[in-house]
């Protein structure tokens, strides 16, 4: 069985439902703090699948998933640094996004080329967005509709690039995995593009697609009956979008 | 090291006792220091500036509830020639009563506990508490809302043995956005940054908790101008063996959470006490959920492993209710100088009485002590051991060596001789005007843009209301996302489709009418949001939460009295019991001219059902053109109090009331009809009336509906009346042709018409027998409800 472990810490508040979707898609889970990795109890390397789930982690104090960054950059990179070498997939949800791009572990390796910086708005917002799934390296989006839906929650959320160059090199090099649309496919302002990134991009993956990051709850999206507009429709299949998501990500493991 | 100061109350007069309470800020009566003085007198010494803290702290309003304790002299005046009086035991018997009449096997817990605790199935619990936070956020609006809300959480940590948090509610009441400044009095906030600021107070805190906020009100009046008021309400899931908690003798006391520091002294004496200015902002407290969410990650695991016998929160009164209450029934020693402290140089009995916030106190078998600690140092929260659980009956309270405070828990705890109060009702005369000559269009759209109804949408959407992955109906749905549910209903248990359905009830512009009706109303509302998604109205518990003005006028008492009565009398008629609720008296201002501003009496009823079924749930937003459009329950000229009044600026008419015996047959219809999946869609008729409830169903629809008024079950045949009128008791339902016989043969013989379609323009268009009253474009409806509360 495909062994997931999420890490969390104090702030996160993901990791349950995070757990859930990784069990209804057929994988063994822990939930892990990361006092346990940084103590030396729990090896990240006896694992096939590392998640960092949503949440605030430490408050956000000094930035969204800043210390978790850091934290993970001082005491535990090694183990992470043979985990990618391995091959095995990382994945960041929301403030989990949000620590891999401050970890430097997004969109490129060791390299600081990203941030995610407070919405446009101003606020916090938690809607349902529209998403195009991009051709990318990424084999976690195969066999899914053109647009997908799945809820974001966050504060601090607008991608940004260090240059622009860099917007053209994560395209060419297919590292943009979702982009936030309109119902037709089309990138557009706000509400659909809820946080103001550039390019309405809302997940990004490492060259080789492994390693993943994105900004929207795939997890939130697990069954139909969690769409925000499920009265209205007339399907009567048990699973949404996100349960594909981590079926894609446990098969590649398996 | 400081230690405690002796107080000399022995030898004191009343004057110099009544000098000594008011100087310490221990909002004590001269009775109770009366009582204090004999106690002293009988043990030969004087009392400990620690001692007295503990007693004003434990018989303060806040955590005593003397009001709702004390017997009441009734008189009501309805009929001038003939006053009826009466003596009530007490408000809260009243309420008591109600639950015991009603009387439900699924109540596990009533009153007794932190939270009010109902069965959810074989195996689980669900408590519910609702708390406000008004003076805090009166005085520092972010972090009063924020430790509102954090404090409410705790209320659940600490119910039983500890419960999960699933879902936080909240309920706020300022006054209106566009108020002038002028209007402002010295050291008043506009109610603009009170609004912005108790929003980001409470979304800040239940975001980072990671619990869902999903359900609750905004009400707007120039009542509140003064005080604001902010309810928070927590729900949480239980394994039903942690219901039961019970201190043991020779347990440890242990303290876990956030340090204390000096804030939020005399928060307990304090909120029940006047605002007026120069309130030192030090009795607010300051809040940090990342503390608080570990504390709920290490707790969940330690209650699973029943690493601890009882386990209280740490709120009002801080150490000394909390511990206080833990060992009331057995007795305890405490060491203070073992209480981790923000900072050093507090005095003994500022660490007792702190209300820091993020800290909870378990009682804690010695030999489970170890696998508690390494679960607490591997989340990273902080621990204190500071005493042991004994039989003494006394409370024992050392600082290093020095003996700060002893006190005999019997004595502190027993029920004190209270005052008879006496309260005064006298029914308001008024007459029920109709205004003439409306445009209906023109009105309809200011009421859709009324603050009051208008979509709360941009507030809404900065709570994380789908945390957890447990949120089956949001508050948010339809096209766009831009149609309001009723209720919230959640599926507390991953792969389990059992859920609960949660609303609330409120409406303080009936209550200055009639708070005995305002009570009736309350409940249908609350009742009539949970059944239009779908919740059983007969596995409904209720909660109460009264937020009064100056309660020594016998009028303000009066007016509660009447509302409490309410409160019993409905609550028995619609069978549903009150598990929990909190009273927050004193909500009122003295000007600097020495005036008394009392807020309007406010009446929060919180709703919370079980239903077998979540995927059974409905929402309101039409489904399909060319459904029929159904009304339930009569329509009858009631616009008192209504949002259409107001408008208008007129005062007094008829005020709703509510129909208990043919509202609870047309709500367990209703409840069959939906569950059999006879129902598309289905929303209540409240602020606004059939005339808002409409245009609502159609903004998140993108169709529209035709009706004609003519079919309304009514009493009146007055137009404004039959759109406006906020009658109890009625649904708007949409029923596919196919299921037409079905569904009316269920309410044979209640009041239910069709009134019109669904259709497939979006718009509404209203006629009564041959003339259109009303054709308005959707899109226009949309904005106008969708646009009037900026951020």
């Amino acid at each position: 069985m495909v062994k997931v472990i999420i890490l969390r810490t104090g702030g996160t508040n993901c990791d349950l439902e995070t757990e859930w979707a990784c069990q209804v898609a057929g994988a063994s889970t822990s939930r892990i703090h990361i006092s346990q990795i940084t103590t030396g109890r729990v090896k990240i390397l006896d694992f096939d699948i590392l998640i960092i789930p949503g949440g605030f982690s430490y408050g956000d104090d000094l930035g969204a998933g800043k210390v978790l960054a850091n934290e993970i950059m001082l005491k535990c990179w090694e183990q992470i640094e043979k985990f990618r070498e391995k091959q095995r997939p990382i994945i960041g949800i929301c403030n989990g996004f949000q620590v891999l791009v401050k970890a430097k572990m997004l969109p490129f390796w060791g390299k600081h080329t990203a941030s995610l910086v407070w919405n446009e708005s101003g606020r916090f917002e938690d809607r349902w967005v529209n998403l195009r799934v991009e051709k990318s390296t990424s084999p976690f989006f195969n066999n899914m509709p053109e647009i997908i839906r799945f809820p974001v929650a966050h504060a601090e959320g607008k991608f940004v690039l260090k240059s622009h160059s860099l917007l053209k090199k994560i395209e060419k090099n297919q590292q943009v995995i979702l982009r936030y649309v309109n119902p037709s496919g089309e990138t557009q302002g706000y509400p659909y593009n809820p946080n103001g990134s550039i390019a309405g991009i809302a997940g990004v993956c490492d060259e080789k697609g492994l390693v993943i990051g994105m900004m929207p709850h795939p997890e939130r999206a697990l069954l139909r009956i969690h769409l925000p507009d499920w009265t209205r429709l007339k399907g009567q299949e048990e699973f949404s979008y996100g349960y594909r998501f981590f079926k894609n990500v446990i098969e590649y493991c398996s | 090291m400081a230690k405690a100061n002796i107080i000399e109350i022995l030898n004191a007069t009343d004057a110099e006792l009544i000098e000594i309470s008011k100087k310490g800020l221990l909002s004590l009566t001269l009775d109770e220091m009366k009582r204090i003085q004999k106690y002293f007198l009988s043990a030969g010494r004087n009392p400990t500036d620690l001692e007295l803290e503990m007693i004003a702290q434990t018989w303060s309003e806040h955590c005593f509830h003397k009001t709702f304790k004390s017997r009441i002299q009734f008189t009501e005046i309805i009929d001038s020639n003939s006053p009826v009086m009466e003596e009530i035991p007490s408000l809260f018997s009243l309420i008591k009563q109600a639950t015991e009449k009603v009387r439900k096997n699924w109540c596990i817990s009533v009153f007794k506990d932190n939270a009010g605790i109902i069965q959810f199935d074989e195996d689980y619990c669900i408590c519910f508490k609702v708390e406000t936070h008004n003076h805090p956020s009166a005085l520092e609006p972010y972090g009063g809302a924020g430790t509102g809300i954090g404090g409410v959480i705790r209320d659940v940590l600490g119910a039983g043995l500890g419960a999960k948090p699933i879902l936080n509610t909240d309920v706020f009441c300022f006054a209106p956005l566009d108020t002038r400044h002028e209007e402002l009095q010295e050291g008043i906030f506009h109610p603009r940054r009170l609004f912005k600021a108790v929003v980001s107070g409470v979304r800040d805190y239940g975001n980072r908790m990671g619990i869902p906020t999903a359900n609750g009100a905004i009400l707007f009046d120039p009542g509140y101008l003064y005080n604001i008021l902010v309810y928070c309400g927590t729900v949480g899931i239980m394994p039903r063996w942690a219901v039961n908690k019970k201190v043991k003798p020779g347990d440890l006391v242990v303290v876990i959470g956030g340090r204390t520091g000096r804030d939020g002294i005399h928060g307990a004496t304090f909120s029940s006490a006047s605002l007026e200015k120069d309130i030192p902002t030090s009795v607010v407290q300051i809040g940090n959920p990342i503390v608080e969410k570990k504390v709920l990650d290490a707790l969940m695991t330690a209650r699973d492993e029943k690493l601890y016998s009882a386990i209280t929160d740490c709120g009002a009164g801080g150490l000394s209710s909390a511990v206080g209450e833990l060992a009331q029934h057995c007795g305890a020693v405490v060491h203070l100088d073992k209480v981790p402290l923000k900072y050093q140089d507090l005095k003994p009995w500022e660490i007792w009485v702190s209300e820091s916030q993020e800290r909870m106190v378990l009682s804690v078998p010695p030999e489970k002590f170890n696998r508690l600690k390494e679960i607490l140092e591997s989340e990273n929260v902080e621990y204190a051991c500071i005493g042991k659980f004994n039989s003494t009956g006394k409370i024992k309270i050392f600082h290093e060596k020095d003996i700060v405070g002893e006190l005999d828990l019997k004595w502190l705890f027993q029920k004190s001789e209270l005052p008879v109060l006496k309260a005064l009702y006298e029914k308001r005369e008024t007459v029920n005007i109709i205004p003439e000559n409306i445009n209906l269009e023109e009105t309809l759209l200011q009421l859709l843009s009324d603050s009051n109804i208008a979509s709360k949408e941009i507030v809404v959407r900065q709570y994380d209301h789908e945390v957890q992955g447990h949120t089956i109906i949001k508050p948010f749905g339809g096209i766009d996302g831009c149609s309001a549910s009723d209720a919230v209903v959640l599926a507390p248990i991953y792969g389990n489709d059992r859920g609960i359905v949660v609303s609330c009830g409120i409406n303080p512009w009936y209550g200055m009418l009639d708070p005995y009706l305002m009570a009736g109303n309350c409940i249908d509302e609350a009742l009539r949001n949970i059944v239009a998604c779908g919740g059983n109205p007969d596995r409904t518990a209720i909660l109460d939460n009264f937020c009064w003005g100056k309660i020594d006028d016998p009028f303000e008492l009066g007016k509660l009295t009447r509302c409490v009565k309410g409160c019993h009398d409905y609550a028995i008629q619609y069978k549903v019991p009150f598990i929990s609720g909190k009273d927050s008296l004193n909500n009122y201002f003295t000007k600097v001219d020495g005036s008394v501003v009392s807020i309007p009496g406010t009446l929060l009823i919180s709703a919370i059902s079980v239903i077998d079924d979540v995927r059974k749930s409905i929402t309101s937003d039409f489904k399909e053109a060319s459904n029929l459009i159904y009304i339930l329950g009569e329509t009858s000229n009631e616009l008192g109090g209504s949002r259409f009044f107001n408008v208008f600026n007129l005062e007094g008419g008829r005020c709703p009331a509510p129909h208990p015996e043919i509202s609870l047959m047309i709500m367990r219809k209703l409840y069959r009809a939906i569950k059999n999946n006879l129902v598309m869609a289905c929303h209540d008729c409240s602020e606004g009336g059939v005339a808002i409830a409409i245009a609502e169903m159609i903004i998140g629809s993108g169709y529209g509906a035709e009706i004609y008024l003519e079919q309304m079950p009514a009493t009146t045949a007055e137009p404004v009346s039959l759109l406006f009128s906020e009658s109890q008791g009625r649904f708007i339902v949409e029923v596919d042709e196919s299921c037409v016989e079905k569904f009316e043969k269920l309410f044979k013989g209640l009041p239910c018409k069709q009134i019109g379609r669904v259709i497939p323009d979006f718009r509404l268009k209203v006629n009564d027998r041959d003339k259109t009253l009303l054709d308005v474009n959707g899109e226009l409806l949309k904005q106008k409800w969708c646009g009037a509360i900026s951020w």
